[in-house]
């Protein structure tokens, strides 16, 4: 068994795609090899700004024979049946071999020297290299079809055993020297074999294992912050990114005039980290400090002195055009910056950010008007609905501000700065801060009533302009992110537990793109999108969209955790019996009337009270028609119509109060009744009484479970 | 200059019509006073302004560069000049250096940033087909200047360049020194819209910027500009305070918008006539007189991509009549 080392040497490959190109590199290359029947008992791939390598180990030295037997007409076929074989095969009769009376073409295919099968596989890598932007360069590319890469490729080192693997692609021809680091090594270094690669390339100032560079400026890092009697800001993002950078990792701590930590310590970090790829610290009292991390990809020979200095007066050039900017916006108030909103396309079909702005202000004022979002405790709900307002009209104002134009990332936080700077309360200040949120899954939601009301009217007024413009996504394309906007919109209501019926502010298709994203969003969150899709469905068998997705989650959460029990998973069962029968005997299931007693009454708690005729929710649902039976009932069919003479009412009314475990405990009565009835009771009774009466009492149970939700589409 | 617009709810980006800055902000950079080539011998003293530019010059012109003179027309960047836009397209092989002045009318600051001009020079070096020790021939040239690579931290960071009104883009990486952009680096691939046959490489150097890293000056205007008592400010501190109350407050835009058009007609009038030197001229005027027109402020976010659309189309018409008349296929 022999180990293969591939290194495909190249100009710098951005530091972003490094680790998805191992992974390609180690798929093609598996690939390639299965098609000749060949594989690695191990692989390893290793990738460095200048080197993308791969050590395959315990390869043969040869492919298998194979011998390929394919199957002929008799030898006694009529002559028609042998010519078509030999026309197929390409071979003639005295070719083939008989065997038991068959005539068989039977081809041997010798085995292959693997480097043969290694030269062809790497050309067949390099020419299929999926990077996500590649390049044409020097003078082959006087064709268009010439070799793409991400950057112009320069060696191959291809070593079975150690023995040179030729390979040539687009004139670069293999070999088994490489280079090593470009300042410290620049010359030639020979490779012996798989086995030396690795610490060759050391001795050359190349640490080629990029998970080893990264521990190196992690550990190292720390250990200067720590030197210094300062902390680290951990940053894997930075590790990752200073490591696709350098060959030869040297961390070097610096420090910047104090005098720039007026600025808001998040535009510090921002700057040292987008623009420079420093990590920052923090003091033993927890507060940004004047110090930075950068990384070289030398050991100087002045121990770094000079790259030091260099970096503090790059980062000390950064920090005063970010001092500038906050000095000089902090001259203008915010709601005279937001007056250049109006000079601002939000979209060329939804005017101007000053449009939206006014739009949000007014929905964000409704939203506390309503009581969607309540006061905290000791607040009244004017005030709360005023600054709503006002933080609603000063939370794009950044956007025209000299920051947000130098580091766009500070939107909406260097706004928070501003607010908080020329007054503003505290509440409107967050709002302006926070308003974005949340960006994305796992992003903190906001709870700050202020905010909530400004993040959910902003986010609403994106999806509904945009949906109203005919502007919505579709398959991959979401150019305004409105399904994140979507998620915002949920969580916001989920975590406020904000009682938001959303369909009188939104259209349906919207609603519908809402119950989508939820969907989504349950599934992560381990929810049965077919409990949602029940709950859905029972609401639309009413004639009723539910939009209170609050409540929707209380029941969904119940309905899950009762299919998950025994009284549940039977009841089920029992449900999907009795409606097969229904269905069978072709009994639909009625659409409920609406009547009950409860409708048009307040829904408990905290609500939107409003437009309640449009939306008969959680009437009374009322019991099919008993009839009076023409016949003495079965002990168990007894039994059974008594169940349900409880259960129903019992089930409407927790369902009505809200209380879904209520209404499931309501159903679980039936599951005992239901198995005894199945159990005993012949449905189809030779009397069409009886059996009329039975099917109407299945139906019965059917709307009865429909009450909380439709069973019929729970999976399993 | 720029333009806001929404990329993603709650996202901005910004989008410049001349080629993104490249030699805005510079930085000083302490110069290792023994470090060979940075010392002037006769003065023993790191590299004036103008001798930088002259090791420049020395260095390319030995390795087969044709050595010109700035374009003498205005323009945002080095990559305008016709030396770079027209002769990067068609197989013919072209190596050129030069250093082109680049104004950029609304980084104009009067004179009193330390490192921000409306008007500095971009030294540039084209080649074609892209030799494959490009990258080497560069580092000789920052070796030519007084860089040394054993103390000072050389890195190629990923950075793409596009220029939405030549219709061009290339891969490549700005090059830093010491955690400072001092080059950008960029290979090539589509110029006017055409495929490059074959591909170029483009060296742009911030002149501004690697000088007061070799001299270790904190304001642009302090650079020895020569070895005979002459500063950057003597030279150009005045040429700022005044162009840039024109730029801001003085050019007079009903004016500008007339150029605007004229060049835009003359552009298509050379066009017809078979003419695409002419014609890209009138594009370069075109997009300067443009890029007036935003610094004075008057040009409104909706009509911002219209007029960038157009320059682009005016610069592609040029490169495409230019491919025809030399008889090279697309």
């Amino acid at each position: 068994m022999t180990d293969f080392l591939l290194e495909l040497r190249s100009e710098e490959i951005p530091a972003r795609m490094q680790a998805r190109a191992r992974e390609d590199l180690a798929r093609l290359f598996a690939a390639e090899l299965a098609r000749a029947g060949l594989a690695a008992t191990e692989t390893v791939t290793y990738a460095t700004p200048r080197r993308l390598a791969l050590i395959a180990r315990g390869l043969p030295e040869a492919t298998a024979a194979v011998s390929e037997e394919i199957k002929g007409p008799r030898a006694s076929a009529p002559p028609q049946a042998l010519e078509g074989f030999l026309r197929k095969t390409g071979l003639t009769r005295e070719q083939l071999t008989e065997r038991d009376g068959v005539l068989y073409a039977v081809s041997e295919r010798a085995g292959r020297a693997t480097p043969e099968v290694l030269a062809e596989a790497v050309a067949a890598v390099i020419r299929a290299f999926p990077w996500p932007k590649s390049m044409r360069w020097g003078a082959e590319s006087r064709s268009t079809e010439s070799l793409r890469w991400v950057r112009p490729l320069h060696g191959i080192l291809a070593l079975f055993g150690e023995q040179v693997v030729p390979v040539a692609v687009a004139g670069v021809e293999s070999g088994a020297a490489t280079l090593g680091h470009r300042f410290h090594h620049p010359g030639a270094i020979t490779i012996g074999s798989a086995a030396d690669y690795v610490e060759k390339l050391r001795a050359c100032h190349v640490v080629v294992d990029q998970d080893e560079r990264a521990a190196l400026i992690r550990g190292r890092a720390a250990a200067l912050a720590a030197e210094a009697g300062l902390v680290l800001v951990e940053d894997e993002g930075l590790v990752a990114e200073n490591a696709g950078l350098t060959e030869w990792p040297v961390p070097l701590l610096g420090r910047f005039d104090p005098a720039f930590l007026d600025v808001p310590p998040e535009v510090i970090q921002l700057t040292a980290r987008v623009n420079q790829k420093y990590f920052v610290c923090r003091d033993a009292d927890g507060r940004l400090a004047n110090a930075f991390v950068c990384t070289a990809n030398i050991a100087a020979s002045d121990g770094g002195a000079r790259i030091v200095d260099g970096n503090r007066k790059v980062l000390a050039a950064r920090l005063s055009d970010a001092r500038f900017f906050y000095e000089t916006d902090l001259k203008v108030p915010l709601e005279q910056q937001a007056e250049r909103l109006g000079k601002i396309v939000f979209h060329e079909k939804l005017g101007t950010v000053a449009d939206k702005v006014e739009r949000v202000a007014r929905l964000a004022h409704w939203l506390v008007e309503e009581g969607v979002i309540l006061p905290a405790r000791g607040e009244d709900l004017a005030s709360l609905a005023d600054m709503a307002e006002r933080a609603a009209r000063l939370a794009k104002a950044d956007l025209v501000t000299g920051m947000v134009g130098e580091f766009p990332e500070l939107q909406g936080l260097i706004g928070g700065y501003y607010a908080a700077a020329q007054g503003e309360p505290v509440a409107v200040a967050e709002a302006v801060r926070d308003h974005y949120k949340p960006v994305g899954q796992g992003d903190e939601v906001p709870t700050a009533p202020v905010t909530v009301a400004v993040s959910l009217a902003d986010k609403l007024d994106s999806i509904t302009q945009f949906f109203a413009a005919d502007l919505r996504p579709s398959g991959s394309k979401d150019p305004f992110a409105l399904r994140r906007s979507a998620l915002g919109v949920i969580a916001l209501i989920l975590d406020n537990g904000l009682r938001f019926p959303l369909g009188e502010v939104v259209s349906r298709d919207v609603l519908d793109f809402f119950a989508d994203r939820l969907k989504v969003q349950q599934r992560e969150a381990g929810v049965r999108h077919d409990l949602i899709d029940a709950v859905f469905a029972a609401e639309r068998q009413r004639g009723v969209g539910e939009d209170d997705l609050v409540r929707l989650l209380a029941r969904v959460r119940a309905l899950q955790s009762f299919v998950g029990t025994e009284d549940g998973a039977n009841l089920l069962a029992g449900y999907k019996r009795a409606a097969n029968i229904l269905k069978k005997e072709g009994v639909i299931d009625r659409a409920p009337a609406h009547a009950g007693a409860q409708d048009g009454e307040a829904h408990g708690g905290s609500g939107l009270l409003r437009a309640r005729e449009h939306r008969p929710a959680h009437e009374h649902v009322p019991a099919p028609q008993h009839l009076p039976l023409s016949y003495t009932p079965e002990k168990d069919e007894a039994a059974l119509i008594a169940a349900l003479d409880s259960a129903e009412p019992a089930a409407a009314e927790a369902v009505a109060r809200e209380d879904f475990e209520g209404a499931m405990a309501a159903l679980a009565t039936l599951r005992a009744p239901i198995d005894a009835f199945f159990d005993t009771v012949t449905v189809n009774d030779p009397d069409p009484a009886k059996r009329a009466a039975r099917l109407a009492l299945l139906a019965r149970v059917r709307a009865a479970v429909h009450t909380v939700a439709d069973f019929g589409r729970i999976e399993g | 200059m720029l333009r806001y617009h929404y990329h993603r709810l709650g996202r901005i980006e910004w989008e410049s019509v001349s080629p993104p800055p490249r030699a805005t902000r510079l930085i000083p950079r302490r110069a290792s006073a023994t470090a060979p080539g940075v010392t002037d011998t006769s003065a023993n003293r790191p590299l004036s302004f103008q001798a930088m530019i002259l090791r420049l010059h020395h260095y390319w012109s030995e390795r087969g560069c044709v050595i010109l003179q700035p374009y003498d027309m205005e323009m945002g960047a080095g990559t305008f000049h016709p030396a770079t836009t027209l002769r990067a397209l068609g197989p013919d092989t072209w190596n050129a250096a030069f250093v082109q002045p680049c104004r950029r009318p609304t980084d104009g600051r009067y004179g009193e940033n330390p490192n921000r001009l409306q008007h500095y020079y971009q030294y540039q070096v084209i080649l074609k087909p892209s030799p494959s020790d490009l990258q080497e021939l560069y580092l000789g040239s920052l070796a030519a200047i007084g860089v040394d690579m054993g103390v000072h931290d050389i890195r190629f960071v990923e950075d793409d360049w596009e220029s939405p009104t030549l219709g061009a883009w290339g891969l490549g990486w700005e090059v830093w020194c010491d955690g400072m952009e001092v080059t950008q680096f960029t290979y090539f691939q589509q110029m006017g819209g055409f495929d490059m046959k074959p591909v170029a490489g483009e060296l742009t150097y911030g002149l501004e910027r690697l000088a007061m890293y070799i001299q270790d000056v904190d304001n642009v205007y302090d650079l020895r500009f020569n070895d005979a008592g002459v500063s950057y400010g003597d030279v150009f501190l005045e040429n700022e305070r005044q162009m840039s109350a024109w730029n801001f407050e003085v050019a007079d835009t009903e004016a500008l918008f007339d150029a605007f058009r004229k060049a835009a007609a003359e552009c298509e009038n050379s066009l017809a006539a078979g003419l695409p030197i002419p014609a890209y001229e009138q594009a370069i005027k075109a997009s300067h007189t443009f890029n007036l027109l935003q610094a004075r402020g008057v040009i409104s976010v909706a009509e911002r991509q219209a007029y960038i659309g157009r320059v682009r189309d005016l610069a592609k018409g040029a490169c495409g009549a230019w491919m025809e008349k030399n008889g090279w296929a697309a």
